[in-house]
């Protein structure tokens, strides 16, 4: 029959030749095909990462582990606005708001703040959005750092205790998404009353 | 025997024992690893240094699981299988001569489980009675797939061991014992030219190679536990240690059919130059001539045991690289190939033998 496209390949079904019929000759090229791979194991060539002592490197736009900032005094900088909560698409974060007291003006940063602010990281997708629609830049999703597995349900619950970030500028997360200190001093001069 | 030779035999059979016992327990995690370092990965390595302590967390895991008896099941049955094959298994490692003699005085101790004279029968005898232990455990878990295991571990070892035999006949021509001690001994002659018997039998070796591939069931020939036909063939219905026992008894056949070959046909405890190297010891060294015996004897066994371990490195060198074979091909591969293949191999040994080419051959390669 004719072919169409000219595409088609005529197959050769030749008989085995003796050497093929005796297998051993195929027997011994695949056994040195994998005695190759072998000494290379050997040699320790796997390509295999040994997680947890080894990790492969992140991303820089990698979204992990939330972190709630500090602001250049340490102050708390959120403000319980809950408009991540409302951004979230997983209904991972709950928080109550509470009014700033007298004398604690350096430890939040507006004179409404988070009480408790809890996410549940089983809910939780990752999505980034709530750092996005926070506008006191208090949130954000660490590049560094995921969500470790744990047996409990309810230790995926992260409250304030361990979400935010430690006073100790030193300590605080380098990696993740930052800002710049010219988007900082633009911020900080659009959010001071002049 | 006087009770004290007793008692160092004894002794000897207890090591045997104890060494086919840890030498299976390391095959499960040399398997693995040399699976994985065949494949480009990595292996166990998390329990203990290299992993080392694996197969003890392994042991753990059979024996803490839950034991479980399939509905219908003869209950006797199901738990003699595993048995069976566990102890035969272990019993046919007695008669391979894993040293020459040590001699202390007048004390002589055979490092030799049991030395007797149709030691070649013994293991031929014990191999086939592991195969009941697979029969009754695969027709015990009344279940289908467990029976067609059974059937074709059964079906598969007569074939085989057809084969095997008569490539075993063409060295017996030669040796005229079936003691695996006197074969061994035969391989190497103090003061003259001796050549183990692959040498001699090269269509030999790999008639028995291939065929103790297909008693052991390992791949190509793995047939009864084929698992994309028959889920695990005749262990389907096992768990816990019972299926331990099983996989156990594999890896116990492995190390008896690769010291077995080593006797046959790669001399058994000698190395080369044995000899030679006794009398140097005697003569530039100034050992007494029974601890120079018992040095090379000692010498020995540590190169029977390289010899087995490098078939058993084979036999999982083969497992990782060639696919299962198809029943029919197996069955016409044993049939049709193997068994004319070794008979023809008795034609030409006996041929040989009867003509005198062999001392001939050696007289001139002698000069
Ligand atoms: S990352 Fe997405 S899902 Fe997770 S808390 Fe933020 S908005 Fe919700
Ligand atoms: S993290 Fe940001 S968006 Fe969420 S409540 Fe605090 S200030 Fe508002």
């Amino acid at each position: 029959m004719q072919s169409l496209t000219n595409r088609a390949k005529l197959l050769e079904k030749k008989p085995m030749t003796l050497a093929e019929r005796a297998y051993l000759p195929a027997i011994f090229q695949g056994l040195t095909i994998t005695m190759r791979h072998f000494l290379r194991a050997m040699r320790k060539q796997q390509l295999t990462i040994r997680y947890p002592e080894e990790t492969r490197p992140f991303s820089p736009v990698f979204r992990g582990l939330h972190v709630l900032k500090r602001d250049e005094a340490g102050r708390e900088r959120c403000t319980a606005c809950g408009l991540c909560a409302v951004a979230c698409p997983a209904e991972a974060i709950t928080m109550v708001a509470g009014e700033r007291l007298k004398g604690e003006a350096n430890l939040y940063r507006e004179e409404k703040y988070a009480v408790s602010y809890e996410i549940n990281m089983l809910r939780c997708i990752f999505c980034g959005l709530c750092e996005e629609a926070c506008p006191k830049a208090a949130i954000y999703l660490q590049a560094d750092k995921m969500a470790p597995p744990r047996y409990e349900r309810d230790e995926f619950i992260y409250g304030k205790d361990r979400l935010v970030e430690p006073t100790d500028p030193a300590k605080r997360s380098k990696r993740g998404i930052q800002l710049t200190d010219e988007q900082a001093t633009k911020l900080s001069g659009q959010l001071q009353p002049a | 025997m006087t009770l004290p030779v007793l008692g160092w035999q004894g002794l000897v059979i207890l090591v045997v024992f104890g060494a086919t016992l840890l030498i299976a327990t390391y095959s499960t995690y040399a398997e693995r690893v040399i699976a994985a370092f065949l494949q480009d990965r990595v292996g166990p390595d998390r329990a203990g240094p290299y992993g080392l302590a694996q197969p003890l967390a392994d042991a753990v895991k059979m024996f803490t699981k839950e034991e479980f008896f399939p509905g219908g099941a003869s209950r006797a049955l199901f738990v003699f299988g595993p048995c069976l094959a566990m102890t035969t298994a272990l019993m046919s490692s007695a008669v391979i001569p894993f040293g020459n003699s040590l001699k202390f005085g007048d004390t002589v101790i055979h490092l030799q489980g049991i030395e007797i004279n149709v030691g070649m029968l013994y293991v031929f005898g014990m191999v086939s009675l592991g195969v009941y232990g697979i029969m009754i455990g695969g027709w015990a878990s009344n279940n289908k797939f467990s029976l067609l295991g059974a059937i074709r571990a059964a079906s598969q070892n007569i074939s085989y061991e057809l084969a095997m035999g008569l490539a075993l006949i063409a060295v017996l021509m030669m040796s005229g014992s079936l003691s695996l001690r006197d074969i061994t001994l035969q391989q190497s002659v103090p003061g003259e030219w001796q050549f183990w018997n692959i040498v001699k039998q090269p269509i030999g070796f790999i008639i028995f190679l291939v065929c103790a591939f297909a008693e052991t069931n390992r791949t190509p020939f793995d047939l009864p536990e084929c698992e994309t036909e028959l889920v695990g063939g005749y262990h389907t219905e096992y768990s816990s240690m019972k299926l331990g026992l099983y996989l156990f008894s594999e890896y116990i056949n492995i190390f008896v059919a690769s010291a077995v070959m080593s006797v046959l046909y790669f001399g058994g405890f000698n190395f080369p130059f044995q000899y030679e190297l006794r009398d140097w010891l005697v003569s530039s060294r100034g050992l007494s001539a029974d601890l120079a015996q018992n040095i090379i004897v000692l010498v020995g066994v540590g190169g029977m045991f390289a010899k087995i371990f490098a078939f058993i490195f084979f036999f999982m060198w083969v497992r990782w690289t060639l696919p299962r074979f198809r029943y029919d091909q197996l069955m016409r591969l044993g049939w049709t190939i193997l068994i004319p293949l070794a008979i023809f191999n008795i034609l030409l040994t006996g041929g040989l033998i009867t003509a005198g080419i062999i001392p001939a051959v050696r007289q001139w390669w002698l000069g």
